[in-house]
């Protein structure tokens, strides 16, 4: 165990120092890997791993996950054949290599950044690398976690370890409460809207204040997994007895005889008062409103009450490229984003897919009908089996939504759940990218419970101003 | 992976801003095996209009380029490698940018491909000069960039520089410390909780 005597440090300086093998004369460091989760996706990082011969260095601290092209129906009987080769080719490399996996079929199956938190794989002091840019999820339990490529993911699987500089660190503080109905998506869209999509570019966030404080595990792993759309690889938030409780008797987490020293271990993980940072912002949360995006770049999110803003009342370097999204999402500016009318809407993701985001999107929808189509894919097989024994998945299919398997379905498309060209989705995803819902798929980012009000009501709205219901 | 320090090729500009993973290679397309090449799939959708046909205007259509002038922001979005990949397998060698996504940055040098920063009026400067010269020049060890004349210095991370250079495979530059690898690995051992309880 270190002993942090000097200079105050910040969570970054301790998590950094926890995991540094060497550090080369350059200052980059050689990193040790607690946990490196793998999906259908590392193909090319395995086929690397064959070309060389080379082993996994420590199978026991390797996970596979089947998420990205799982098929969200018709599990037993693939149809398209590319994805069947996609999630065999991971079962394979798994079992080749002696890796666990949680495949299609596995009770425990889900998308990686939603089942390593609820397996316990994902504690607090850990660094977790996945070739996936949300990794930055799992930071909200005071672990460094970031994303790789697959070059890295190959040098991980080879070694264990990872060469990288150590990033300056920049604190986010929320400061007062959040409103009712507003939520960790709200504060992560409206960040990146005042900051940029590269406004903490080449930094690693933490999170802090007493807004973060007061949120939910679920809320906060929502807030570190969008760190990204903000352009930091890693998000993180100090552990405390919320993150303790969430953590303590889960299937891979520490057993009664490891639990005090993990307590002891995790309580020392804060950031030091006067520490300092490279960057600090601070952010009234009770500022917030329901958020929404209306352009091609989780930068360009607005308020829901909010005037979609003139291209030319915003920064010159960012007008041409709002002209481009005004164009490809087929709004006008000068016109409120209120009243939009919307084709679909999609519950679901590493974002917004886990049992408190479904319960929000239920407490919308329950005695209310959806009046456009809209699929939910929890983001856990066990997520989905706790909703079905909470009654969600009633509520969601007498609204007349789809009520569908877990992976990471509509938010990426892969294993073919599209949004089609010129559609209009409501979505409770991380990315509102041109094409990144489907060909021509207009996308627009907002909390569950925002989802389920577009939903009934079929067009972007507030949801704290829906009349209510009878029940 | 071979170094490099010098290249000179066709370079063409591409003035958007946040062209993000999404649009470098569409996920549609990445259940590819890399042997089979990334080339068809770079920009894929943004190079064509909603029939899919290819745009005339579009700024790689119809050359064939081996250094992009773009906007800020390129490569921002997911870690998929294959964004890379679709570059460097169409010839890439060298991107010239305000700013990266920094997942993509890291990807590309593990490519070969340079990820150069330089500020916005600079590139402006340089691809103005691309109606008199086709091609750009690079000199890694220098690091400058110029085309017909107009030079620039761009950005680089002293160790990235080095590595493009060298061509490192870093596998094999970590197998040689294994010793301390090993050392690492017994003192974590130590801390039962943070090893997955089986």
């Amino acid at each position: 165990m270190c002993i942090y005597m000097e200079k105050p440090s910040t969570l970054l300086d301790k998590l950094w120092a926890d995991h540094e093998v060497m550090r080369r004369e350059d200052g980059t460091s050689l990193m040790w890997v607690d946990r490196h989760l793998v999906h259908e996706g590392s193909h090319h990082a395995f086929a690397k791993l064959a070309g060389r011969g080379a082993n996994v260095a420590e199978p026991s601290l390797t996970f596979a996950v089947v998420d990205h092209y799982a098929p969200t129906r018709g599990r037993r009987n693939i149809a398209d054949p590319d994805i069947a080769r996609m999630i065999a080719t991971l079962e394979q490399n798994a079992q080749t290599h002696g890796v666990q996996i949680f495949g299609l079929l596995d009770p425990r199956q889900g998308i990686v950044h939603v089942i390593g938190p609820e397996q316990g794989l994902t504690l607090p002091g850990l660094m977790i690398n996945c070739g996936d840019s949300h990794t930055s999820t799992h930071g909200a339990f005071g672990a460094l976690a970031f994303g790789i490529g697959a070059t890295e993911v190959a040098h991980v699987l080879a070694t264990q370890t990872l060469w990288q500089k150590k990033p300056p660190a920049m604190r986010i503080m929320f400061e007062g409460a959040l409103g009712v109905g507003v939520t960790a998506k709200d504060m992560a869209l409206h960040w990146i809207a005042q900051l940029g999509t590269d406004g903490a570019r080449g930094h690693a966030v933490e999170y802090a204040g007493a807004a973060v404080t007061a949120l939910s595990m679920e809320a906060r792993m929502t807030l570190c997994n969008l760190s990204i759309e903000g352009g930091a690889r890693f998000g993180m938030i100090a552990p405390d007895q919320t993150t303790f409780e969430f953590v303590q008797g889960r299937p891979f987490a520490p057993n009664r005889a490891a639990w005090d020293d993990a307590l002891m271990a995790w309580s020392a993980l804060r950031t030091d008062a006067n520490a300092s940072f490279a960057r600090e912002v601070t952010i009234d949360a009770s500022a917030i409103a329901p958020t929404v995006t209306w352009g091609t770049s989780p930068e360009q999110a607005i308020a829901i009450g909010a005037v979609l803003p003139a291209p030319e009342s915003l920064a010159a370097a960012k007008v041409d490229a709002a002209r481009a999204a005004y164009d490809y999402m087929g709004l006008t500016p000068g016109k409120p984003l209120i009243g939009t009318p919307v084709d679909q809407v999609f519950l679901g993701s590493c974002t917004n897919g886990r049992i408190e985001d479904l319960r929000a999107a239920a407490d919308v929808l329950r005695g209310r009908k959806a009046v456009v189509p809209g699929l939910v894919s929890p983001g856990s097989a066990l997520i989905k089996a706790q909703a079905e024994a909470e009654g969600l998945d009633r509520v969601f299919m007498q609204a007349g939504l789809e009520w569908v398997a877990s992976g990471c379905s509509m938010c990426v498309g892969m294993n073919g759940d599209l949004v089609g060209p010129g559609m209009r989705c409501a979505s409770s995803t991380n990315r509102n990218f041109r094409g990144r819902q489907g060909q021509g798929a207009r996308t627009h980012l907002m909390s569950p419970a925002m989802v389920a009000a577009a939903a009934v009501t079929g067009t972007l709205c507030d949801v704290r101003s829906l009349p209510k219901v009878k029940r | 992976m071979a170094g490099w320090t010098h290249h000179k090729g066709r370079a063409v500009h591409l003035p958007l801003d946040n062209v993000d993973t999404d649009q470098l290679i569409p996920a549609r397309f990445m259940s590819v095996p890399r042997s089979d090449g990334y080339s068809p799939y770079l920009m894929h959708d943004l190079r064509r209009d909603n029939d899919g046909a290819l745009l005339a205007a579009f700024p790689l259509n119809g050359v064939e380029a081996s250094v992009l002038f773009a906007g800020s922001n390129f490569g921002s979005g997911s870690s998929r490698e294959a964004a890379v990949y679709a570059l460097v397998d169409a010839g890439f060698v060298a991107v010239v940018a305000p700013s990266f996504g920094d997942i993509f940055a890291s990807n590309a040098v593990n490519n070969g491909l340079l990820p150069a920063v330089l500020g916005p009026s600079q590139i402006n400067q340089m691809v103005a000069a691309l109606g008199r010269a086709h091609e750009a020049e690079i000199d890694l060890e220098a690091g400058i960039v110029q085309i017909g004349g107009v030079m620039q210095a761009f950005h680089l991370d002293s160790t990235w520089r080095e590595k493009l250079i060298k061509g490192w495979d870093d596998i094999d530059l970590t197998l040689k410390e294994s010793g301390k690898i090993a050392s690492f690995r017994a003192k974590r051992v130590a801390q039962k909780w943070a090893w997955p309880d089986v």
